[in-house]
């Protein structure tokens, strides 16, 4: 096998630790002002391609490609990923209509259409998004490509210079360990790394290497919906509880609640 | 436990974190006390802290560390938790207990300072004082009595301070709801002479909110309502002892921000904060409380109410009385409610941490900070390399950077425009990389690691506390001299033999942190245990090196018991004594926080 060509799809999504608030025409959740980032599951995904190439395995890495559709703010997490060590990145410019984005199997079909054509042998993507936390894309874009394909990973092997390829994975009860032959479709997991931090020199750097703006239409995909969102509402609230002044009011507080 | 943090899935934790986004365990070096009472609180704590840790997305190895971090202060807890949880996190605390609290009980103030004396003109609590006060203050939970019943454990608390270097003797704690209640308290108070210590989150550095002797504790924590908020001025109006950062969560929602920010803000109270005139990490960008508190409202000895609540930003009308109870420390009177200006908050927030070479180059890099970030900067800390070795130490966390530097930079701007902070950012980013002045450094590209790398900066005292004690020094210096004090130090306690890695030297590191943006530098000097024989290597040796240079002994921690006898080195024998009028105007009998400030 000549070189490992790894393609990380990424996201750009609502930053995790901030609160998403739902929109007024309760059609989705509130995005025009509010600090997006990389998806953390993505941004193991680079981790791990990056560790690969450290790691100088059996086979060398010899391109990673970063890649996201949206709108015109995907750059920022592109320019990240390349910070992180991705070599050039793709930008699938997709408008935004507030409708959540192309759904999973568009996504897979565009992730299928640029494996073909930029000779793809491996493919890493965070086991989910965290904004729609649909879990899909992986797996629909293994059964496109008719690829093996190894999710959840928490560990990430290559064995030899054919391309036989170890992946650790948590199950219910315990880790199970895949072999495969390259290529293949891995999704990560939270355990499989732990992200950089992106640095000041390669924050630099990140902004020379290439960033190539592409259409769905020029992958052949269209952004046909499946799936149509009625409403989008918060959960019902938890009712909070409340406080007792002292031991006396605790007791009556039970005794009225019948747990005395 | 580990195991059921390994089953939790992302999307369950994930909401979790998003419940309290900036609350999380390096925030609880002092606050992390306070949930310690009952131990089910202890076990719910610890999985918070698991979850916190695992949306960071560390290894089972930070995970442990942050077990570490939730210390049990006090051994007589250790063996409270132990009885109800599960063994593996009896282990885990046994473990910890044994390194932390070394097993020794924190040494009574009066021990530790035998010039203090009681003073005699102050009443003794009787039960007549005490059956007066719960008739008083009405609620049981109002009154911690020690005086007519055993109540060690309730009272230990109150007794002494999170850095278990201050220990009092008090009999009780009263906790009064309101403004009348503090005056009728206080009002008995002064004409029985008994003595009394204002309380707020108890998480001061000087000693100044624990007792010395037997004076009775104000604790200002049930006087915790906020009275309003006024959109359109930013002017927040709430009681004393609202938590710091339960004000600044509420006005968050209101797109406010309180002016100050500090590491105990998890447990601190905004009138402790404003008696001790806190000054915190955006002093840079927000300024002093003397300028952002538009009023308040305090009881004076007597009883009086002082009703200074304004909220009018512009009132030149007689002599502004207010700011005597800015930084008092509770001498004068008793804060029991604030007006402060709140500016709107910050849309955008970057954080930068930089690697430098030399002090000489941090220099450079904020006064390049501070031309090229100007306005949208908003806070510029200063850390040295071994500051930054000993949170590794004690958190077991991964460096940011790849490298190790003798000083690191936090650099933190705040606007209202991503994308003009972001490019003016990346130019300055570009210019100080380009000019060579920053070796190396990492921006922070989400939340996560924007509250990741502030913990390298907030982390530091808590890091220290884990490690033994701490002699804490806060100083102003002018800025080109800044560090060479740590270094001074540093020399002078190597060259009497003090300083070394194992345990036969009892200092483990000389340290320097601080806000580098207002001169003010935390020396800290790190011990296995407290040692006379290094404080006296140490002090008034500080003091003297920092009145050479016209510095301030305490820039913003205050005086309390620890800085009270050096005031000297930083004021003249006028002011002490114009200070000492005012506090005999307002306080003829001296109850207010005794033995303390001046």
């Amino acid at each position: 096998m000549s070189g490992l060509r790894i393609l990380v799809p990424v996201k750009r999504v609502i930053d995790y630790a901030i609160k998403p608030r739902i929109n007024k025409a309760q059609t989705g959740v509130e995005t025009a002002g509010v600090k997006h980032s990389l998806n953390p599951f993505d941004e193991l995904s680079i981790e791990e391609a990056v560790r690969l190439r450290e790691r100088k395995g059996p086979i060398k890495v010899e391109d990673i490609l970063a890649l996201s559709a949206g709108g015109p703010k995907c750059p920022d997490v592109l320019r990240t990923a390349m910070a992180m060590g991705a070599d050039r990145a793709f930008h699938i410019d997709v408008p935004e209509k507030g409708d959540g984005g192309p759904e999973p199997l568009t996504i897979a079909k565009m992730l299928q259409a640029v494996v073909k054509e930029q000779n793809v042998n491996l493919v890493l993507l965070g086991k989910q998004a965290i904004d729609g936390d649909q879990g899909q894309t992986g797996q629909m874009l293994a059964g496109l490509l008719g690829w093996p394909q190894a999710t959840q990973a928490s560990k990430v092997d290559i064995k030899d210079e054919a391309g036989t390829v170890e992946i650790t994975h948590e199950v219910d009860g315990g880790v199970e360990t895949l072999r495969a032959k390259l290529p293949i479709v891995i999704t990560t997991d939270l355990r499989l790394n732990e992200p950089r931090y992106a640095s000041l020199p390669n924050i630099m750097k990140a902004k020379k290497k290439p960033l190539e703006k592409k259409t769905l239409a020029d992958l052949g995909v269209e952004d046909t919906r499946r799936l149509k969102t009625l409403k989008v509402t918060e959960p019902a609230p938890r009712k909070g509880g409340g406080k007792v002044e002292d031991v006396d009011g605790l007791v009556s507080k039970l005794k009225e609640l019948g747990a005395l | 436990m580990i195991s059921v943090h390994l089953k939790v899935d992302w999307r369950s934790f994930n909401r979790e974190s998003r419940k309290s986004p900036r609350s999380n365990q390096n925030r609880r070096g002092p606050s992390s006390r306070r949930h310690i009472g009952a131990s089910e609180h202890l076990h719910f704590d610890i999985l918070k802290i698991v979850r916190c840790n695992s949306s960071v997305m560390s290894g089972a190895r930070n995970i442990t560390a942050a077990l570490r971090r939730a210390r049990v202060p006090r051994p007589r807890f250790a063996i409270r938790t132990v009885q109800s949880i599960t063994p593996l996190t009896t282990r885990t605390f046994s473990a910890s207990s044994t390194r932390n609290s070394d097993s020794r009980q924190i040494k009574f103030t009066s021990d530790a300072y035998p010039n203090l004396k009681r003073n005699p003109n102050f009443a003794e609590i009787s039960a007549e004082d005490v059956a007066h006060f719960k008739e008083l203050l009405g609620s049981q939970s109002a009154v911690i009595d020690g005086v007519t019943t055993d109540a060690t454990d309730d009272i230990e608390p109150f007794n002494s301070d999170w850095m278990r270097k201050y220990r009092g003797h008090t009999r009780l704690v009263l906790k009064p709801q309101n403004a009348q209640e503090v005056s009728k308290v206080l009002k008995y108070c002064n004409e029985r002479k008994l003595a009394v210590v204002p309380q707020g989150g108890n998480t001061g550095l000087v000693g100044g909110s624990v007792p010395v002797f037997d004076e009775i504790v104000i604790n200002t924590s049930r006087m915790n309502q906020i009275r309003s908020f006024d959109a359109a001025s930013g002017v927040l109006v709430a009681d004393a002892g609202v938590i710091l950062e339960t004000a600044d969560q509420y006005l968050a929602e209101r797109e406010h921000l309180f002016p100050l920010d500090l590491g105990a803000k998890g447990s601190c109270h905004i009138g402790g904060n404003v008696s001790t005139n806190a000054g915190g990490l955006r002093l840079l960008r927000y300024g002093s409380l003397h300028g952002s508190v538009l009023g308040l409202e305090a009881v004076l000895p007597d009883g009086t109410i002082v009703d200074a609540l304004s909220t009018l930003r512009k009132n030149n009308t007689g002599y502004d009385l207010k700011q005597l109870f800015i930084g008092s420390e509770g001498t004068i009177g008793l804060v029991t409610a604030v007006s402060i200006q709140c500016p709107p908050r910050p849309k955008a927030v970057n954080v930068a941490y930089f690697g430098l070479e030399s002090f000489e180059q941090v220099q450079q890099a904020y006064l390049a900070a501070k031309g090229q970030l100007s306005e949208i900067l908003s806070a510029f800390e200063l850390m040295d390399g071994r500051s930054q070795k000993l949170v590794i130490e004690s958190t077991g966390n991964k460096h940011p950077l790849e490298g190790e530097y003798p000083f690191y930079c936090l650099v933190e701007t705040s606007g209202s425009n991503a994308e003009h902070d972001m490019a003016k950012l990346e130019s300055f980013l570009e210019s100080v990389m380009g000019d060579g002045i920053v070796a190396d450094g990492v921006l922070a590209q989400d939340e996560t690691q924007f509250q990741a790398l502030w913990r390298w900066r907030e982390g530091i005292t808590e890091s220290l506390s884990h490690l033994g004690g701490t002699y804490k020094y806060d100083v102003s210096i002018p800025l080109a001299d800044l560090y060479l004090l740590v270094e001074d130090c540093k020399a002078r306690l190597t060259e009497k033999g003090l300083v070394g890695d194992d345990d036969s030297f009892p200092v483990r590191a000389v340290v320097g942190y601080g806000h580098m943006g207002d001169s003010n530098l935390h020396l800290n000097v790190a011990v296995r245990q407290y040692n006379k024989e290094v404080e006296k290597a140490i002090e008034p040796w500080v003091y003297e090196w920092i009145q050479k240079r016209q510095g301030s002994i305490s820039a913003e921690h205050g005086l309390g018991v620890a800085k009270r006898e050096f005031i000297g080195y930083s004021q003249n024998e006028t002011m002490v004594k114009l200070m000492k009028q005012l506090k005999n105007l307002y306080d003829p009998n001296g109850i207010m926080n005794p033995y303390k400030y001046i």
